[in-house]
């Protein structure tokens, strides 16, 4: 059995990432994402890699492109306001059909905001943070487990289907300590980069990386196949976690650290008499419409516990197609949500119910 | 019978879409044949700007990367990052290089990112129609400056080649002009030591080229020729602002 560590959130998406063949970094700092650049800072002159601190989020997600369109493992990092700062080249990379990788340590927001966790950034990471018809793959880890697994997966899903992927999670997810190990999945088959502009060597014809395409017909037809893409990863890469469902009459779905507090809570109500269970979607985007769908005929209400003022409750209304009612519960401005507080949410639900 | 003169092999066989006039065409022209004489085609990557020349990327035959608007040197960095052995040029205008991008532009000098940079100044925003340009003249009339560039509520141009030379990044800075075959003879020496000082791993080189744009300026092809050497070369003086080679 592989060795167990002590690993910080932040520490473990840096080592996965290099673990994942990940050799280039270009970020800028900023709190509470910061012991990822101080990890890379360490750890990449020492296995030939490079870390490189830009100038901006906008220099850095900038170089990310670049680093992408010669064929790199590459990724970045930031919290809310620098992911802001990135959506300018995320939108390129996505029209040009770029593999890259983007952690988002969510912060509380709008604007400066505050430094503690947050889960406000979801509407921006699933619905297009950057302008144009483009998806991103999102990736929201609960563990440092599974920040490990999820970050391998990341490059192998970005290299897979050419696009940027996200991992979203939240100050306290990487500022958590758990014991991991470093025991990768397996990866994917990956497609060779043949698009790669890394020099012709004089023996094919110049590759090109662009996202620019004057005629409408032209982009149009291009959209569209990449759309097709689009709907074969809703399709076949959804994922999320089903705890004590089997028999659930209420059901709360929450992600990332909030599933954690809220996976107390179902053990609380349970204990109480309510038979509660927990959806925990893993791929905000493509979000897992399914997991909710199965459970409509079985449950009575949903809560959507959010560390924001609700925003994956649209999409929880939109999966069960408003036939089952989706109820929401946050707390916001870097506050965190307690048990007792979800528990007292649910026996409302339940009691008006009743 | 001796074939004098052809088409560079670093240059695409297609129409440039350029006006009548300008000198992107003669400045691609330069950029090619350096390639060409330097043999560097094959581990040369370009990357595009966004501007009139953002079709470069059909019109090099090295592999082509199309950047956003101002951050082809942050783009050029992650490309050159990968593989320092592979020869990185920008192609950049007035607007994308000295406004929107001069966070770029300016950091990747003071790096010392050992990338090439060929910046054409014509002292407008050619592609959307002939705005202010941050090297546009004081007076200069523009779309966006009617009355002309007015420095007291628009400020003043820059000059890029000086300000950069203040750096210590910098490996080799030269300004040149287009406008006559003595400076256009002395544009491609200057191209091709900036792509020389890349090849011998000496850190940043930028090449700026004063241009014209005889369709926003208002001016024939050869009015613009004029207009440039009456206002643009008092301004911008030609010459080398830094040389470590
Ligand atoms: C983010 C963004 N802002 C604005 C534009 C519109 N735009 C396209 S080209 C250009 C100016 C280009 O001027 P310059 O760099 O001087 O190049 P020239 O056309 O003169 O060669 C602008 C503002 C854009 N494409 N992207
Ligand atoms: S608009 Fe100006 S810069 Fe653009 S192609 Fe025409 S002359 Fe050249
Ligand atoms: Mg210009």
């Amino acid at each position: 059995m592989a060795e167990k560590v002590l690993l910080k959130g932040n520490e473990a998406i840096a080592e996965a990432a290099i673990l994942a063949g990940c050799r280039y970094f270009f970020g800028y700092p900023i709190t509470p994402q910061t012991e990822i650049s101080a990890y890379m800072a360490k750890r990449m002159p020492k296995i030939g890699g490079v870390f490189l601190q830009a100038e901006s989020e906008i220099s850095a997600c900038n170089m990310v492109y670049g680093a992408a369109a010669a064929g790199a493992r590459v990724m970045t990092s930031s919290s809310s306001p620098g992911i802001s700062l990135k959506a300018e080249a995320i939108s390129y990379i996505a029209g040009a059909d770029l593999p890259a990788v983007v952690v988002n340590i969510m912060r509380a927001g709008p604007g400066l905001g505050g430094i503690q966790p947050s889960q406000s950034d979801y509407h921006q990471a699933t619905k297009g943070l950057g302008h144009g018809d483009y998806k991103m793959i999102v990736l929201a880890p609960a563990s440092v487990q599974e920040i490990i697994n999820l970050t391998a997966e990341a490059f192998d899903l970005a290299d897979f289907y050419r696009m940027p992927v996200m991992i979203l999670g939240d100050g306290t997810l990487g500022q958590m300590m758990e014991p991991v190990t470093f025991e990768l999945p397996e990866g994917r088959k990956l497609p060779e980069k043949t698009w790669a502009t890394n020099g012709t060597k004089m023996e094919r014809e110049h590759n090109v990386v662009n996202s620019l395409y004057i005629q409408p017909d032209i982009l149009e037809k291009i959209v569209t196949e990449r759309n097709k893409k689009y709907q074969q990863i809703e399709e076949t890469e959804t994922k999320y976690e089903a705890y004590r469902m089997e028999d659930a009459e209420y059901m709360i779905t929450a992600y990332g650290s909030t599933a954690r507090i809220a996976k107390n809570a179902v053990d609380e109500l349970r204990e109480q008499g309510i038979k509660a269970g927990l959806i925990r979607p893993i791929t905000l985007w493509p979000f897992p419409k399914e997991a909710y769908k199965q459970y409509v005929g079985q449950v009575k209400a949903i809560l959507s516990v959010e560390m924001c003022l609700g925003q994956m409750v649209d999409d929880v209304k939109l999966a069960v197609e408003s036939k089952v009612p989706v109820h929401f519960y946050g707390r916001w401005g870097g506050n965190i949500p307690y048990p007792n507080e979800i528990i007292e949410k649910m026996k409302e639900i339940v009691g008006g119910i009743a | 019978m001796k074939q004098v003169f052809k088409k560079p092999h670093a240059l695409c066989d297609v129409p440039l879409h350029y006006c009548p006039g300008c000198t992107h065409g003669i400045v691609h022209r330069l950029v090619a044949e350096v390639i060409d004489e330097l043999g560097i085609e094959g581990t040369t990557i370009g990357v595009a700007p966004v501007g009139c020349s953002v079709f470069a990327y059909d019109y090099f035959n090295c592999d082509m990367v199309e950047a956003a608007h101002g951050r082809a040197p942050a783009v050029a960095t992650g490309i050159k990052r990968t593989n320092q052995d592979n020869i990185v040029f920008t192609y950049q205008g007035d607007g994308d290089l000295a406004a929107i991008g001069t966070a770029e532009t300016v950091h990747a000098a003071a790096r010392g990112e050992n990338i090439t940079v060929i910046f054409i100044n014509n002292a407008i925003y050619g592609m959307t129609g002939g705005q202010m340009a941050p090297t546009s003249l004081p007076g200069q009339i523009t779309q966006t400056s009617p009355y002309g560039r007015n420095t007291e509520t628009q400020g003043f141009p820059i000059r890029v080649s000086e300000m950069l030379s203040t750096l210590d990044g910098p490996a080799y800075i030269e300004r040149v002009a287009v406008d006559c075959v003595k400076n256009i003879n002395q544009a491609k020496k200057a191209i091709k030591k900036a792509f020389t000082c890349q090849v011998e791993k000496k850190g940043f080189s930028l090449v700026e080229v004063v241009s014209t744009c005889p369709t926003n300026w208002g001016l024939s092809p050869e009015e613009a020729m004029k207009w440039l050497q009456e206002n643009m070369l008092p301004y911008y003086p030609l010459g080398v602002y830094c040389d470590k080679l």
